[in-house]
């Protein structure tokens, strides 16, 4: 059995008027891909956001690759990174200068090389020298997965990566993830609300409801669980659910 | 080693913004040189309807500049932080090894470019213009310019301080904030001419020192160091202060979800 690279233990955040994620525990292993599901409002983003570090838990604990975040968050950080159609990258410079930038950021050797393999496995090479502001959202998404795999992370932080994406492209990215993971063993928790992309990709599923878990495992065990054919009725059956929390 | 190169990333990422538009850079150089122009010849009005005010002419064009100093250097600093917030981009910076305080020395480093690309046609136009060299000023300009310019990054901390605790409406800050303490930094006229109980106010900035020090340097061609090393000293204290306002706001914004959720 693989190594924990993540431990989650009755993690909870508290906003003013909004308790967003209650007492959540839970682990990654390497190389697996962990998707988190949940609908709109369900913890999933603050989950993710307090996991790299840009949100302070009210109370709990976060452990990657056993490090304390809150004490140790900078001894991990060049080890993970992360994409989000929702956080953008600077317009005003071209694909390869925020590469650049980033590539530097996360201390990349040979900066220039490593571009230009990114940009052909996520076939953006003739968009290198295009500004950002100038892409379309797929094209956008692309370039930010590509400065999410810059420094050839152990975790990869996926918030809804296919959102923007059609049909073709998402596919093309999905079989991306796939092979990536296998080459180069990266865990992955990915939040989504693509139940075909959860269970083509995931090892392994969080049901979030109203910031709490209610149920994980893996997809084909969850389907078995709730004696349904599709996770998306899976999550449907919980999102619903007035008895489920 | 790392941290420098990561100071240096964002150094080349502000460095590409005005790399790539020749309108940011004429809008750099355009203030600074405009006001030069209008204030020398308001200076030269003065000097020709009154023989006794010719070294005013200089005193005048010197406070026009330097002040541009301090507000270009604070406004280099905030505004490179402001494309961040602008971009969006906060978040995915902060999910990189950089550290809020290799922020602020990149801040720094391209406040200090910024600052040069502007001042330098507008102190180098003032020559043939007015025949008015702020160059003559030697070592001691080179030492208020530095002055001046650590002030301008103090008040850029304490303003992105104030935007990463407040959020976007805090933007206004880094236009005007600094235009509050113009009257009380001595910039055309000396401390004495405020009123009494409002010199110690005026003696608590860095600045004031500087317009002190470049008007005794111009009339009576005497550098006063106590007047520098007082600037320097206000100005360790404010820095620390700011860095401490920097680093609690930056904290604050990470339980709020500031960081996030930054932008416009």
């Amino acid at each position: 059995m693989s190594e924990n690279i993540i431990e989650v233990r009755n993690l909870s955040k508290k906003f003013i008027n909004h308790q967003a994620v209650k007492n959540i525990s839970f682990d990654l292993k390497r190389g697996e891909i962990k998707g988190i599901l949940g609908a709109n409002g369900a913890g999933k983003t603050t989950t993710i956001t307090m996991l790299l570090g840009l949100l302070t838990p009210t109370s709990g604990s976060i452990k990657i690759l056993s490090q304390d975040i809150s004490k140790n968050r900078y001894e991990v950080l060049n080890k993970i990174n992360f994409s989000s159609p929702y956080v953008d990258l600077p317009k005003k410079l071209t694909v390869r200068q925020n590469l650049f930038v980033y590539g530097m950021l996360y201390g990349v050797k040979n900066i220039d090389k490593k571009i230009k393999s990114i940009a052909k496995e996520l076939g953006f090479e003739n968009l290198l020298d295009v500004k950002v502001g100038e892409l379309s959202s797929g094209q956008k998404t692309r370039v930010s997965l590509g400065k999410a795999i810059i420094n050839d992370p152990e975790i990869l932080f996926l918030d809804e990566p296919t959102a923007s994406l059609d049909p073709d492209t998402a596919d093309r990215i999905r079989t991306f993830f796939e092979k990536f993971c296998k080459n180069h063993n990266t865990a992955i928790i990915l939040a989504s609300h693509n139940m075909e992309e959860v269970t083509r990709l995931c090892d392994n599923v969080i049901m979030m409801k109203d910031g709490e878990i209610t149920d994980q495992g893996s997809p084909n065990s969850l389907l078995k669980k709730y004696g349904k054919k599709k996770l998306e009725d899976v999550f449907l059956k919980i999102a619903r659910d007035k008895n489920n929390i | 080693m790392k941290s420098i190169i990561r100071i240096f990333a964002l150094v080349v990422r502000y460095f590409y913004l005005i790399k790539t538009s020749f309108p940011r850079i004429l809008e750099l150089m355009y203030w600074p040189t405009f006001q030069m122009i209008l204030w020398g010849l308001i200076s030269k009005h003065l000097i020709n309807s009154n023989d006794t005010a010719v070294q005013i002419g200089g005193v005048l064009i010197a406070g026009v500049l330097l002040w541009d100093v301090l507000f270009r250097s604070q406004l280099g600093f905030s505004l490179s932080f402001l494309e961040e917030i602008w971009s969006r981009n906060l978040g995915q910076l902060f999910v990189s090894p950089l550290k809020p305080l290799e922020m602020v020395l990149s801040l720094m480093t391209i406040s200090f470019i910024r600052t040069i690309i502007a001042m330098i046609p507008a102190a180098l136009l003032a020559i043939p213009l007015y025949a008015f060299s702020l160059f003559q000023m030697g070592l001691s300009l080179m030492l208020f310019f530095s002055s001046l310019l650590i002030t301008g990054w103090i008040l850029g901390i304490f303003i992105i301080a104030a935007i990463i605790r407040f959020g976007i409406s805090a933007e206004s800050l880094a236009w005007g904030a600094i235009f509050t303490l113009a009257p009380l930094s001595a910039v055309y006229y000396p401390v004495e001419t405020l009123p009494e109980w409002i010199r110690w106010l005026s003696l608590s900035f860095p600045q004031t020192y500087v317009f002190e020090g470049m008007r005794d340097v111009l009339f009576n061609n005497n550098f006063r160091t106590d007047y520098f090393l007082k600037s320097l000293l206000l100005n360790a204290i404010y820095a620390l202060l700011a860095v401490v306002v920097f680093l609690i706001s930056f904290e604050e914004a990470r339980k709020r979800g500031g960081l996030i959720n930054t932008g416009e």
